[in-house]
């Protein structure tokens, strides 16, 4: 079994920024994709060689993100996301740009997890429809009608000005 | 011209490049009369790139060791699972009959059957390609577009003139390579990819052991590995590429290694 440990190896990256995107901050993330190696490593002699190792992590990370998340430990603690960067604000020359990368990450924590998963999985990490149905073990139709519905939330939210935007949400 | 509607999932397919080669001509003509779904997808696209911006930046950062320590934690829980005992009591004779007795290769496979002792050159050599083939970013300290002063540097920090074999004709070219330490020495890692970014190692440091061995093949931790021990000097080529072609390759290397300084 040892000689897939180079293709779990080469996924943590990925699946480090994918975690980091779907809980909304690296610790969480980094926490997520602990367990997810640990039930890999597990799993490893279920894994079938020549199938597609991303998708098969990616699938167990996922379920283990559903399971935690339904433990009902649930925070989406948006207001206090960007506490750490109150210098932000004394920036002026980089201000917009700034702030429509903490929109953005504002945004996606705003989506049902559902969408998130979707919109992160196509949108980021480049998984076809197909991959992204054997991850989340749904049929393609629902893939897509939760990326329609991601993405045109996502944009909604991200063209509400922030002062609304904090309004509405706190 | 077709008249089929457009609907969201045809605009979602156009920005995710999922879309049928027929179509393409059919959506794009769509978007050219209709601002507000031009509009839709290029803010789509946005989304994408700005989700890149964001957390790209994590593709760099090194793998947290508690992760790297998971893996390496469970290779050596059953390292060598599949060699049962009688096949290693077969290579203990063979070692004998071999001549090589004592030395540095027995004391190797010493500690290959006590999982738990200090580890092998070759379980060394094992470890280093595994860390450092999973960087993403940052495979090698210095590239091979600094070749020259790559050779340069390893060769004065091991003291002795080394070169970065050349094993174009095998598929594989020089990525970098970066200096190590074991046993407190210091080790030469040269790294090599192919077109499909398979990657191999070189690992070389100097070793106590006199007397230069044949090849000795090792797949015991997943990867195979060629290692060798050459005029003072340990040597191994890792890689997850089958044997046979491994073979041919650790050859070459060998060779290079053994021209004459430049």
């Amino acid at each position: 079994m040892q000689q897939y440990h180079h293709l779990i190896a080469r996924q943590i990256p990925h699946l480090r920024r994918y975690a980091c995107a779907l809980t909304g901050n690296s610790t969480d993330g980094d926490d997520l994709v602990q367990e997810a190696l640990t039930r890999a490593l597990d799993r490893l002699h279920l894994w079938q060689p020549g199938s597609n190792m991303r998708a098969w992590i990616f699938s167990i990370l996922h379920n283990i993100f559903v399971n935690d998340m339904t433990r009902a430990n649930r925070r989406p603690d948006v207001v206090t996301l960007d506490d750490s960067h109150e210098d932000l604000h004394r920036v002026t020359a980089q201000q917009d740009a700034r702030h429509q990368l903490r929109d953005m990450q504002r945004a996606l924590r705003l989506l049902p997890d559902e969408q998130r998963q979707v919109v992160l999985l196509v949108g980021m990490e480049g998984a076809r429809y197909k991959e992204v149905a054997e991850i989340l073990d749904i049929p393609i139709g629902t893939v897509m009608s939760r990326l329609n519905r991601g993405r045109t939330a996502l944009r909604e939210l991200m063209l509400e000005n922030t002062d609304d935007f904090l309004r509405q949400i706190t | 011209m077709n008249n089929t509607p457009v609907t969201h999932d045809d605009l979602n397919r156009y920005v995710d490049s999922e879309l049928p080669a027929e179509d393409m001509a059919r959506i794009e003509a769509w978007l050219a009369e209709n601002p507000e779904d031009s509009a839709m997808v290029h803010s789509w696209r946005s989304q994408k790139n700005r989700m890149h911006e964001v957390y790209d930046s994590i593709l760099d950062e090194a793998i947290p060791p508690d992760m790297l320590t998971l893996l390496d934690k469970d290779q050596r829980r059953k390292p060598f699972g599949h060699t049962s005992s009688w096949m290693r009591m077969a290579a203990s004779i063979a070692i004998l009959l071999l001549g090589g007795g004592g030395g540095w290769f027995l004391h190797g496979w010493q500690s290959v059957n006590q999982p738990y002792a200090a580890t092998s050159f070759v379980q060394q050599a094992v470890g280093a390609h595994r860390v450092f083939v999973s960087e993403v970013r940052h495979p090698v300290e210095v590239g091979a577009d600094q070749q020259n002063h790559l050779v340069a540097w390893l060769s004065k920090r091991l003291g002795t003139p080394l070169r970065a074999p050349d094993i174009t004709a095998t598929g594989y070219s020089l990525v970098g390579g970066r200096l190590l330490s074991a046993n407190a020495l210091p080790v030469a890692l040269f790294m090599y990819e192919n077109a499909t970014g398979n990657r191999l190692t070189i690992y070389v440091r100097a070793t106590d052991t006199e007397e230069n061995t044949a090849f000795r093949f090792d797949d015991a931790e997943g990867l195979n590995a060629f290692y060798w021990v050459d005029d003072r000097f340990a040597y191994a080529l890792t890689g997850p590429v089958a044997r046979a072609d491994l073979m041919t390759i650790a050859h070459k290397v060998f060779a290079d290694f053994n021209q004459p300084a430049l």
